[in-house]
């Protein structure tokens, strides 16, 4: 049974059916799905829900396809982390880590989005997909496309790190490495798209594709056993995924599945490319675009195409928005293993850090839920944190020489033994 | 003043397909309002009822964007060359 009832301009309101489309034809505004709820009422129950099987595709009512999903069948559902030690260090009562680093099967959120676009593409009757990337997209793009059978390009700044690239290098799609920004990316996929009629995911299929975000946020509700959080920290790079949290609570009250908590909603970006979270400390909806330069690659829009969107579902939220150093980073995601044995790369970083700093300063109470966003793998970003850790420490395969480095490092330990 | 305005693509219908106009205008504000003379129907495309204009079209003076200068007050000189450039949407 598919609700979904048209595209719809967030600007000018004009609707338009369901078409690879994803931009106003009148005021060049970007189309959203808009449903039809009234449909689920009665019908779309937390017991339906958990009599499912555990992947994204439990609530798949309210992604916009028509029939039984065709790609990236097992995605999603990844686990929601009581972080207990986390608490200790930050100083607050009630935390949670969302953990896509470990979503199925490329290792971050992404796989959410491409999961809902390519079943979209599949639909539409595409046989070629694409998509313009920071790194995890084309990765994300790159395998679930290779197990649905379509051919893929993948087009990402030149400069992204290794592990971004082999990870999607090793589906064998096609990577095309553009000399520029992501941003410079962004504006030749859509001319690509225009001409080669290909799907491309974040472009013509923009609207199906974001969709898919919710169910990050359907998850963190139903995990923390049908709740809303009051806190969540979540990191932006177009600003998207803060507004498909805003989304799905809002649609988990509108049916009856949450009460209404009020959540807040943070944003967080690193200081290197902060156009979102400048506007929001500055009280604006002016996102004015910059030249990224930070080492959390994944996150490096200059020119986000949802930050004025954001920028309201933040204010209006009740929440706010920071921006942490690529030092903070790095410091933060090394408290995120330390503490919960948790390996998130540098966007995790960014939203870690930006948690402890909004907590800091109070913006955050202490003594309330919070949940921090982890979207993604730090086996990816090994180049970020590589000079930050400890190296093994080399000796002889021999006792004594053991005995001798315990004695030296750690002399009660080798006292004890 | 004299000045040159570019005409996105999807917009040309409205021009009769020219990708360049002429206009005589000492701000944008002037310079839309003279389009809308000319073309009618473009003011409703660039503008909303407010007439203020709209979040995804970007106007560009000299490639400097409007909104970074004094909006549709912006004021242009003889041989001025404006750009009107839909936003790309899209991204990660």
């Amino acid at each position: 049974m598919s609700i979904v009832r048209a595209l719809k301009c967030r600007e000018c309101g004009q609707e338009y059916a369901i078409e690879p489309n994803h931009v106003c034809e009148f005021c060049f505004g970007p189309l959203e799905i808009v449903y039809d709820y009234d449909q689920l009422e009665g019908v779309f129950t937390r017991e339906l829900v958990e009599s499912r099987p555990h992947t994204m595709w439990r609530y798949k009512e309210l992604l916009p396809l028509d029939g039984d999903p065709t790609v990236g069948v097992q995605n999603g559902f990844t686990p929601l982390i009581r972080a207990r030690n986390l608490e200790k260090v930050l100083g607050v009562s009630e935390l949670y880590i969302k953990n896509d680093s470990v979503c199925h099967p490329t290792l971050s959120f992404k796989d959410r989005v491409v999961s809902v676009a390519l079943s979209k593409a599949v639909e539409f009757g595409f046989k070629t997909v694409a998509c313009a990337s920071t790194g995890n997209l084309a990765g994300s793009v790159a395998a679930n496309a290779a197990a649905a059978g379509l051919e893929s390009y993948v087009f990402i700044p030149h400069d992204l790190e290794q592990g971004k690239v082999l990870g999607a290098g090793i589906f064998g799609t096609s990577i095309v490495g553009i000399d520029g920004a992501y941003d410079d990316v962004n504006r030749l996929c859509s001319e690509v798209a225009g001409k080669y009629g290909w799907a491309f995911v974040n472009v013509n299929v923009r609207p199906f594709y974001a969709e898919g975000s919710k169910t990050y946020g359907y998850e963190i509700m139903e995990q923390l056993g049908w709740r809303a959080p009051k806190h969540v920290v979540v990191p932006m790079a177009s600003g998207s995924l803060c507004t498909k949290i805003d989304k799905a609570i809002k649609e988990f009250i509108r049916l009856g599945l949450v009460e209404d908590q009020e959540t807040a909603i943070y944003g967080a970006q690193a200081t290197g490319c902060s156009p979102i979270s400048q506007a929001v400390k500055q009280g604006s909806d002016l996102i004015k675009p910059v030249q990224a330069d930070t080492i959390a690659k994944s996150l490096a829009i200059g020119n986000p195409a949802d930050g004025y969107y954001a920028s309201r579902v933040i204010r209006d939220s009740g929440g706010w928005a920071e921006d942490v150093s690529d030092e903070e980073v790095v410091d933060a995601i090394k408290l995120l293993a330390e503490t919960e044995g948790i390996f998130t790369e540098t966007a995790g970083g960014v939203t870690l850090g930006v948690t402890r700093k909004l907590i800091e300063q109070g913006r955050i109470p202490r003594d309330e839920s919070i949940v921090v966003c982890i979207t993604g793998n730090g086996l990816k970003t090994q180049e970020a944190v590589a000079d930050a850790i400890a190296r093994p420490r080399v000796i002889r395969p021999s006792i004594h020489d053991f005995d001798a480095m315990m004695a030296e490092e750690r002399p009660a330990a080798a006292a004890d033994a | 003043m004299s000045v040159t305005v570019r005409i996105p693509t999807p917009l040309r219908k409205l021009t009769g397909g020219a990708d360049e106009v002429q206009v005589e205008a000492a701000t944008i504000a002037e310079m839309i309002d003279q389009l809308e003379a000319a073309h009618a129907g473009l003011k409703a495309r660039l503008c909303d009822e407010n007439g203020e204009i709209r979040r995804f079209v970007n106007v560009y003076v000299n490639d400097e964007d409007v909104r970074f200068l004094d909006g549709s007050e912006t004021k242009l000189k003889d041989g001025d060359e404006v750009s009107i450039v839909p936003a790309i949407a899209g991204g990660s």
